[in-house]
């Protein structure tokens, strides 16, 4: 396996241009990749997110508790678990799109780089500005495909070098080749992964600080899933990832770290919980919680 | 958020406003096709012909209806002929008619009430599917509908008494303020007026614009709006970017059935307008519409022609009315981008 | 177009990313420009409102001082005095019989439209079309169309003219509600009673027509409701009556509240448009609680059905 040459000066890497996608054929569990020292976290790692004792609430029922994490700078972190046991949950809370629900509640805290998230002085819309999301079933705006990209970005004023900025988010999402000569034709007429990389690419023109996937390869076939899988890689350098996966060997292929959840039966209510949290290599070979290693043999959900 | 109580609102809107298209189509994909053949039964063929009788029936009212028009009003069009479009004189003692005053202060009054009216409404709109919460949504939105529940007697009778004093009362003003324009100029200081007309025209037409918009706002599927609201836009700009595009052509449907009703309403304007057969530029000045002309006179009557004239008017009437309602169908229908979503309009 | 720099993104730093999370850029002003919006929508809906609560009040005002169960139950004294009894009477006469006429039609039509007409049939098309034309007719215009087509063959206008003028108002409306809330029934029950053999007739009248009845009633409620305020169509086909005198014969004219009020507008003598104003407060108050009622009917049948 190569490292692609994810340099500044080249963006896009050499894989985009041929458009050529590669299906992986190493085992399941990570191989350990030169990049990431060791399995301990770099000192020097800023947290982006720092997650203390979060419980989330719908009206009187818990959704989720007991979950604190940190979630580091510039790599890619998984969240995995059976259904139900919060973790779409979880990341939604992390750019505050569980806002528009209005029996939602929200415990603990949630501090992005020191700031409390849900704090008074927290701007809601700078939230979703600096973090931002792409959902588990692609959701193109009923425009072209220029205009998708560049949306966002006319709205947040950056009219200079727009043309720019849309066509560096299609190469960085591995799209601008098939669809450089149809930038004006509406994006519905995409096909479903190109959908989704066109909701990246979208996400990323505007330069987030964060960018949340939820499920982003769930609804797509393995050939856009494993496109979807390259791109991940290749933007943990610009962007801090956390992504939700019910696919353990994608939490395998591409997280840095992994957060297993699990729903806790043990008290009256049931709610969804961290279980584990640590280096991807260390929740797959060595987990420590016997409901981890249960799971990621597969012997449950 | 799109709640219970919205699909009542939908089914009272089925009773307000138009385009049956609108409605859905059945659910299950083996509606129509595999029935067992009504003729092998005997109820089933008795209920089958009475259902096909009653569809008949309103058919033929409608066909009859322009018929009989057009039957009663042919004294009217032998003699004056397309020429009653555009002629305004109207003296019944003389035996000369002519529309031409009647469509025009028909044009104007409705023309007015949809300029006042579409901006409002569909900013209701947008308040009662987006911005509310949902307890004034549930308080609001049934108020505003029963804007439309009020006879227009009664809009016509509040009208003359409550709406012209406070129009004489804010005429000076707006001359002041806007009278270059030619449309706000010098008041005929009796209230009673075009702009008059138009004003009771906005409240009687602005419960069928924002409840239409509103259910069309609703349609917008919420993924669409959670995407925009993740890459950092603000609520105007969702609406402003996803929203009313995608609404446009439901919304361009309901103000042609607004503009419609407006057309076609005779009482209300009848109290306010003044019957006057003239055809001023300001809107202070007192005029005439079709429909209220035949409110006003068709009783007293004092000849033959002058009742065939009515019914010529009431011909055009309806002429405009079924091209009111073909054109918001046509318009639904063919722009019809929230289908290609998935979403029921 | 480029500038001098290539952009590149990411790296860019359009925003210091361990800033306090206020508005940074350009959002101040667009939040300004989103609250502006917000406030002009609410305000829009507000004066909604207000043209409502203005207008009921209005009515309220000058109509209670007369109101009491004399002025319902009373025939007219003179020109001004007495109550309005006969004109209760007389409208309910006409819009009963334009309902008896048009519920069926109109029940019938929508049963047409689920039970019959597959949902592209051309045919059905053709209905939908005529229906909304239908509703679309200025009510003007079908008062003129009876007038017509029974007041100039019979040589005199009736409550029978204005009651067929009514029913073309009530028919679209059945049949658009009577269509919606027949599709609303699950078809697994049409599936269940064809699977039984029961006849679909009697499939229709004994389970579809039943679970959809409460829709079915509240839609009729909503259509008289709107035909009891027309004026137009009773303007043009029943305005000579004796004003006097309760009748039944619907044959002739009979009073309708529409129609007093109408005349009384212009009349010189204030206690008869006090009376007018007070018949108004009857009419709009009757036809309120009849949409009101209708929609807690139609909570409640949706509740229900389960929905």
């Amino acid at each position: 396996m190569t490292t692609w040459d994810r340099t500044a000066s080249n963006p896009g890497g050499d894989r985009s241009a041929s458009g050529r996608v590669r299906l992986r054929t190493e085992p399941v569990l990570p191989v350990l990749r030169p990049e990431t020292n060791g399995t301990q976290v770099d000192a020097n790692r800023v947290a982006v997110f720092d997650i203390r004792d979060m419980a989330v609430f719908y009206g009187s029922n818990c959704a989720l508790a007991h979950t604190s994490l940190k979630i580091y700078r510039n790599l890619v972190t998984a969240v995995i678990g059976p259904s139900g046991c919060g973790k779409s949950t979880f990341i939604r809370s992390l750019n505050r799109m569980n806002d528009a629900i209005p029996s939602f509640r929200l415990e603990g805290q949630v501090l992005y780089h020191g700031h409390d998230l849900y704090g008074s002085g927290a701007n809601r819309v700078e939230v979703r500005r600096r973090i931002g999301m792409v959902f588990q079933k692609p959701n193109p705006f009923p425009k072209s495909i220029y205009d998708n990209v560049a949306w966002a970005a006319r709205n947040l004023g950056m009219k200079h070098g727009l043309h720019d900025r849309v066509e560096q988010a299609l190469r960085q999402a591995a799209l601008w080749d098939e669809v450089k000569d149809r930038l004006k034709q509406s994006a519905l007429g995409l096909s479903g992964g190109q959908q989704q990389r066109l909701c990246i690419a979208r996400a990323i023109a505007i330069e987030p600080d964060v960018l949340l996937l939820d499920e982003p390869a769930s609804a797509l076939d393995p050939v856009s899933t494993a496109a979807i899988e390259e791109l991940i890689l290749k933007l943990k350098n610009r962007f801090t990832i956390a992504i939700v996966t019910h696919n353990m060997q994608q939490a395998a292929r591409v997280a840095d770290r992994t957060a297993f959840f699990s729903l806790d039966t043990t008290g009256p209510e049931r709610f969804g919980t961290l279980v584990e949290y640590g280096d991807t290599e260390t929740i797959f070979r060595g987990a420590t919680d016997s409901r981890t290693r249960d799971y990621v043999a597969g012997r449950f959900g | 958020m799109v709640g219970p109580g919205d699909e009542d609102f939908r089914t009272l809107r089925a009773v307000s406003s138009g385009t049956m298209s609108r409605s859905q189509g059945p659910r299950s994909p083996t509606r129509g096709r595999v029935r067992p053949k009504p003729a092998s039964r005997t109820g089933d063929r008795v209920m089958f012909v009475l259902c096909a009788v009653a569809c008949l029936i309103v058919v033929l009212t409608l066909a009859d209806v322009v018929y009989q028009l057009a039957d009663n009003a042919r004294p009217a069009i032998s003699k004056f002929g397309l020429g009653f479009l555009v002629h305004s004189t109207w003296r019944p003692g003389f035996k000369q008619f002519g529309a031409g005053a009647l469509i025009y202060g028909t044009l104007v009054s409705s023309f007015f009430a949809l300029a006042l009216a579409t901006p409002l409404g569909v900013a209701i709109g947008l308040y009662l599917s987006m911005m509310a919460p949902p307890r004034v949504r549930a308080t609001v939105g049934p108020l505003v509908e029963m804007l439309a529940a009020v006879p227009s007697i009664i809009y016509g009778f509040w009208g003359i008494v409550v709406l012209v004093p406070f129009v004489l009362s804010i005429e000076p003003a707006l001359h002041g303020a806007l009278g270059f324009i030619p449309l706000f100029g010098h008041p005929a200081t009796i209230g009673i007026s075009v702009f008059s007309a138009g004003l009771v025209l906005t409240v009687m037409i602005l419960p069928i614009i924002s409840a239409l918009s509103r259910d069309l706002f609703l349609t917008v599927p919420g993924e669409l709006k959670d995407g925009a609201a993740a890459l950092g836009a603000t609520q105007w700009e969702i609406i402003r970017g996803i929203v009313l595009p995608s609404t446009a052509s439901g919304v361009g449907a309901a103000v042609v059935l607004g503009l419609g009703r407006a057309l076609g309403e005779a009482i209300a304007v009848s109290f306010v307008i003044g019957d006057v057969n003239a055809t001023h530029v300001s809107l202070f000045a007192p005029g005439a519409t079709a429909a209220e002309r035949i409110a006003n006179q068709f009783q007293g009557a004092i000849n033959e022609l002058q009742i065939a004239s009515m019914f010529y008017v009431g011909l055009i009437l309806v002429v405009i009315g079924m091209i009111t309602s073909v054109a918001a169908r046509a318009i639904a229908r063919r722009f019809d981008v929230n289908r290609a979503l998935g979403a029921t309009v | 177009m480029s500038t001098g720099t290539p952009l590149v993104l990411g790296e860019t730093g359009l925003f210091d990313p361990s800033a306090p999370l206020t508005p940074s850029g350009n959002l101040r002003r667009r939040t300004w420009v989103n609250t502006f919006v917000r406030i002009t929508a609410t305000a829009a809906a507000l004066f909604a409102v207000a043209i409502l609560v203005i207008v009921i009040f209005g009515v309220v005002q000058r109509g209670i001082s007369s109101l009491s169960l004399a002025f319902v139950t009373q025939t007219p004294q003179g020109l001004a005095g007495g109550g309005i009894f006969n004109y209760i009477v007389g409208t309910v006469e006409v819009i009963a019989l334009g309902a008896i006429i048009a519920l069926p039609l109109g029940i019938l039509t929508g049963l047409y439209l689920t039970e019959f007409a597959g949902p592209r049939s051309r045919l059905a098309g053709v209905i939908k079309l005529a229906l909304d034309m239908m509703q679309g007719l200025p009510t003007i215009v079908v008062g003129l169309f009876i007038y017509g087509l029974i007041v100039i063959p019979q040589h005199k206008q009736s409550g029978l003219a204005a009651s067929f003028a009514l029913a073309i108002v009530m028919l679209p409306l059945m049949a658009r509600s009577s269509q919606e809330v027949l599709l609303l029934v699950p078809n697994s029950l049409r599936e269940a009673a064809d699977a039984l053999g029961v006849n679909r007739w009697r499939t229709v009248i004994s389970v579809i027509v039943p679970s959809a009845l409460g829709g079915i009633a509240t839609g009729a409620i909503l259509a008289i409701a709107r035909a009891a305020g027309e004026t137009a169509p009773v303007l043009i086909c029943n305005s000579i009556y004796d004003p006097n005198h309760t009748s039944l014969n619907i044959f002739h004219g009979v009073p309708t509240i529409p129609m007093l009020i109408y005349t009384s507008v212009d009349l010189p003598l204030p206690d008869a448009v006090a009376r007018a104003w007070t018949a108004a407060l009857v009419l709009v108050v009757v036809i309120l609680c009849a949409n009101i009622g209708a929609r807690v009917m139609l909570a409640r049948s949706r509740a229900k059905m389960g929905l």
